[in-house]
């Protein structure tokens, strides 16, 4: 499984991508390869407060709807539209153009998430 | 690999939706030695069966097969199955892993001139489904010049695989064209692994559970333990199809399903289809016409051949038509579907 080195992680298989005081989330290669093909995903509104844990999101695959927690407590700044035409990109590219949405954290050091070897950590090998 | 039924099952191997498209343009192999396999012998056989099961085995000629149930005395299903009879005192019963063990205990009671043989674990079994079926299964039969055609649809005929005795069922839970094999247990690495490799120039590929389940509902074949239990009965399941009435031949939970045949069940199974771009419905959604909670959906899936979500409904009768508005919840949202026919495909 691919864990990129510059991310941030949830053990629920959300990464946080931080970047000039925003956030980019999207879920794991673990979690978009455990789900299958994605055939569709609810995201939140633009400027919904959230808390760290909180469902802001759901991924569906033939299988089964799974919930996405925020990874960090902040306000979502924007939702990633193209997923709604083109869910499958959450396969394709769950670090990339597969990101479910982007958070303006509230703390801007977030507590809590782990580093890539301790997410993977956590994976069954 | 997911716990079902006591059994650790494969939901998918490539791909759950490249295993669905290989089933329904090709061909798929689904492992199914968790379903039980009990063999019925002896004089008393017949007799025996013809108590316990809603369809009327009486009416089975030799290799030939139907779907039935087993029924509690409500009429609700303990179990959906399927009977052929091999022999004129010699039947097999495919049953659900999770009520083999019920449904051997509820068979064993009948003592008369019968033997009921067959625990969890003691048979493999397999589903090869698909358009490509039958091009699969004359490569594999092909050594076997003692009985060289295909068994026809509801049959069941013995043949040797690959040095192994094997009896082979024209049926399936796809809606496709197929076959389901039935073997001792230690015959079943060797098969699996001899159909895949026999099966692989036609684009046959091993499905897992997921497939498994994308496939039947399509379909519009129900799941026991969703679309049936014991306080489902086939009536209201809208299967009272293979509830047999004809001869006046007592069986568990007739008086039950007889009345719901004659006057009506309180509820019925409904298809409903979902829309595009809206969440799919899943099992145990609440399904509403207006502001008036009317029943629950049973199972339901996003389908991979339609692009839209589809499920079964249980609601209070009558069935609305065809067409009619309702909406399903989720996730405390009102979505908007459409009643439509349970064969979700059409007739194929």
């Amino acid at each position: 499984m691919n864990t990129p080195n510059d991310l941030l992680y949830a053990k629920s298989h959300e990464w946080l991508r931080l970047d000039q005081g925003k956030g980019y989330v999207g879920i794991t290669d673990h979690a978009q390869s455990a789900l299958s093909d994605v055939v569709f995903v609810e995201l939140p509104k633009a400027g919904r407060t959230v808390k760290a844990g909180e469902v802001v999101a759901t991924v569906e695959s033939v299988k089964a709807a799974s919930d996405i927690y925020s990874p960090v407590e902040g306000t979502i700044v924007e939702s990633n539209a193209t997923l709604t035409s083109d869910p499958g990109l959450i396969n394709r590219e769950p670090y990339g153009q597969g990101w479910l949405f982007k958070i303006e954290p509230t703390q801007p050091k977030p507590n809590g998430l782990l580093t890539a070897t301790e997410y993977s950590a956590t994976l069954p090998s | 690999m997911i716990p079902f039924a006591g059994w650790n099952l494969p939901v998918e191997y490539s791909g759950l939706l490249a295993e669905h498209k290989a089933t329904r343009q090709a061909a798929g192999l689904f492992d199914i030695s968790h379903m039980g396999q009990i063999r019925a012998t002896g004089p008393g056989a017949l007799a025996a069966l013809e108590v316990l099961l809603a369809n009327d085995p009486a009416k089975l000629k030799d290799g030939e097969g139907h779907y039935t149930f087993l029924l509690n005395d409500q009429g609700g299903v303990i179990d959906d199955l399927f009977l052929y009879r091999l022999g004129p005192s010699d039947f097999l019963l495919v049953v659900n892993a999770s009520r083999h063990v019920e449904d051997l205990a509820l068979l064993s009671k009948q003592k008369s001139n019968v033997s009921f043989v067959g625990s969890p674990g003691s048979t493999a079994g397999m589903a090869l489904q698909g358009p490509r079926a039958p091009a699969i299964l004359s490569k594999l039969i092909q050594g076997d010049l003692s009985n060289p055609s295909l068994p026809p649809r509801n049959h069941i005929r013995q043949y040797t695989i690959a040095g192994h005795l094997v009896l082979v069922g024209a049926t399936g839970y796809t809606g496709e064209e197929g076959y389901e094999f039935f073997m001792e247990r230690k015959a079943g690495p060797k098969i699996w692994d001899h159909i895949l490799a026999t099966g692989k120039s036609e684009g046959l590929l091993p499905c897992g559970l997921g497939a498994r389940d994308s496939l039947r509902l399509e379909a519009g074949f129900p799941l026991n333990g969703q679309d049936l239990s014991p306080e489902i009965t086939p009536v209201e399941a809208g299967l009272g199809f293979f509830v047999d009435l004809t001869r006046p031949r007592p069986f568990l939970g007739r008086t039950a399903v007889e009345t719901q045949k004659k006057s009506g069940a309180p509820r019925v199974c409904i298809g409903i289809k979902g829309v595009t771009g809206q969440p799919p419905p899943r099992h145990d959604y609440p399904v509403f016409r207006g502001d008036q909670r009317i029943g629950v959906i049973t199972s339901g899936v996003p389908s991979p051949t339609l692009g839209h979500g589809i499920a079964l409904a249980l609601i209070t009768a009558p069935a609305p038509p065809c067409g009619q508005d309702l909406e399903f919840e989720v996730r405390g949202r009102r979505v908007p579907a459409k009643v439509c026919h349970r064969k979700f495909l059409g007739k194929r």
